[in-house]
């Protein structure tokens, strides 16, 4: 069997995964909404990782970009129409915009010093929904609203208290940035973002001017991050301070690690392990965070190439 | 026409003076070689060619255009494309891979979220055509960083020659190699400038290769030009031999 086609079977074996995962789930101890959850915080986690494994460069910010989505979504329920389409189109523009103005304006920077500007900035947006209370709602956060059915004229479908029919939803918009992703990324554009990743001296002597293409990487993934914040608020009808906070940054860049960050699928997969144990654990124990803690120390000295590194290179070995 | 000329350029690191009023053309078609003790100040000429750092004094045009404020990357767009002497590659990632990134961005592809089939087979078929001229086109599918140094030199060399330059900078093109290694080096540049007619200055180290290869050479030596010649009036030139020469035997 040849790399092609362990690939193709991979990619049929993710997708059967997530397409059935309403009805495999439930026999295993899981539910619907825990899957949606994988689904929002693995897209998170990849948009991340679009940035961080494909360019190169670690944003250890993002959160802010996923908050001012759900932010951004939650608005729009609230203050502009009941429209589910239009609250993620805010999110994104909200959490794209921020980001491409951001980004701007600390592309020059690298490695820890990106790292420590970009924490910097996402902190200032936690301080302001938290302290801005009369609009953000401060620290309780951002409520009253609530995901609206999605009208087709002849028919609509009820997203709001059918967790299958909104998990299959939220599946949906998570295929279309995925596969937004894997298109850029196999274009030449994503090619020169590959390129900065693996040298950035010889990127810039063969024309590339990097601080641009960096932007625009890093506009990307917050347009993608901001997608996902505002999925998430329609998963919770509510959006919190603390999804902008850098520990949520620091979340989404262990879930990219602990999966892999050389590989696309990767930061699902660690998304997935992430959540699934939060869950478990967090109703046995308030130190939770520890064992996560551990598998992920664990996962870094053992599997250096996160865990889908490792199965892949196992599976071509 | 000269395809390169400098003009006075000097370059201070602090109270460093790396070089000091270098003057130098380059014609098209012409191999230059630029030797010249250690520490004489090639590489830091080098980049400033290049647009690694900008001159603290002086001008550098290239086709006949001032590019002494431009930035790296907009003077490989003009068509100046340079190796180093620690070899750049994309490691991770295939020859043909490698060799691809440059041969799309001087397709104008660099900004492009997609490619039409027949884009892409004439991508692929350029790609092909400068490993074919690099003389590695039978380890397309290796992954560079697996490569013997002399084939990664060679995978360098492709690179800088699928943007298809006007002025190929090499600097030390068979440093760290083995005879043999830099007897296929050196006789890949030498098809490269009498074959193709490029355009070539180069760093070396291998009074062999460069006495070899040049047509001229010009000697730098303490950040200034010593002297400047064909081989024969370099070999017989005394104040070189003092200087280099004399030093080296």
């Amino acid at each position: 069997m040849n790399g092609r086609t362990h690939k193709l079977l991979a990619l049929v074996a993710i997708w059967a995964a997530l397409l059935l995962a309403p009805y495999w789930m439930p026999p295993l101890g899981g539910y619907t909404a825990l899957g949606t959850r994988v689904l929002v915080l693995g897209l998170a986690a990849m948009s991340v990782n679009f940035l961080l494994g494909f360019t190169g460069v670690l944003s250890f910010g993002h959160a802010a970009y996923f908050g001012l989505g759900a932010y951004g979504a939650g608005f729009a329920l609230k203050f502009l129409a009941p429209s589910t389409p239009l609250s993620l189109l805010c999110g994104m523009l909200l959490g794209g915009i921020a980001g491409a103005l951001l980004g701007a304006l600390i592309v020059r920077r690298r490695g820890v010093y990106f790292a420590m500007v970009t924490i910097a900035f996402g902190q200032v947006f936690y301080y302001i929904a938290f302290q801005w209370s009369s609009v953000t709602g401060g620290d309780d956060g951002l409520r009253g609203f609530s995901r609206q059915p999605l009208d087709f004229g002849l028919f609509s479908i009820d997203i709001l208290s059918d967790t299958n029919a909104f998990y299959y939803f939220v599946l949906v918009c998570f295929a279309l940035i995925t596969g937004v992703m894997a298109f850029i990324l196999r274009s030449p554009f994503g090619r020169t973002m590959i390129a900065i990743r693996e040298n950035e001296r010889r990127a810039r002597f063969l024309g590339i001017p990097v601080e641009r293409h960096i932007w625009i990487a890093f506009t990307l993934s917050c347009f993608f991050m901001g997608f996902a914040g505002a999925l998430y608020a329609l998963l919770n009808n509510f959006a919190d301070p603390r999804g902008l906070h850098y520990s949520q940054s620091g979340d989404f860049v262990m879930m990219a690690v602990m999966g892999g960050m050389r590989t696309f699928w990767g930061p699902l997969l660690g998304a997935a392990v992430f959540v699934v144990l939060q869950d478990y654990l967090s109703s046995i124990t308030v130190n939770w965070m520890s064992f996560v803690g551990a598998l992920f120390v664990a996962v870094v000295l053992f599997f250096p190439r996160g865990l889908l590194g490792f199965i892949r290179r196992k599976s071509e070995a | 026409m000269s395809v390169l000329e400098v003009r006075n350029v000097g370059k201070r690191f602090g109270s460093l003076v790396a070089l000091r009023d270098v003057s130098l053309t380059v014609a098209r078609g012409e191999l230059r070689a630029i030797i010249g003790p250690n520490g004489a100040g090639k590489t830091t000429f080098f980049n400033l060619i290049s647009g690694l750092f900008r001159p603290s004094a002086g001008t550098i045009a290239f086709d006949g255009r001032d590019v002494t404020e431009l930035p790296a990357h907009k003077r490989v767009a003009l068509g100046m494309a340079r190796t180093f002497q620690i070899t750049e590659i994309f490691p991770e990632l295939t020859v043909f891979e490698n060799v691809r990134i440059g041969a799309e961005i001087a397709s104008g592809y660099r900004l492009r979220p997609w490619i039409s089939r027949a884009e892409k087979t004439e991508v692929d078929r350029r790609v092909h055509e400068t490993l074919k001229l690099a003389g590695i086109d039978g380890k397309a599918h290796r992954l560079v960083g697996e490569l013997a140094h002399g084939d990664q030199r060679a995978a360098e060399i492709a690179m800088a020659l699928a943007l298809r330059p006007h002025l190929l900078l090499l600097d030390e093109p068979t440093a760290g190699m083995g005879d043999q290694e830099t007897y296929e080096i050196t006789q890949l540049i030498r098809r490269l400038h009498r074959d193709s007619n490029f355009t070539i200055v180069l760093i070396e180290h291998d009074m062999r290769v460069v006495f070899h290869l040049a047509d001229r050479i010009s000697v730098l030596d303490q950040g200034s030009l010593l002297a400047e010649g064909t081989p024969q009036e370099i070999a017989a030139n005394e104040a070189v031999q003092a200087a280099y020469l004399g030093k080296a035997a």
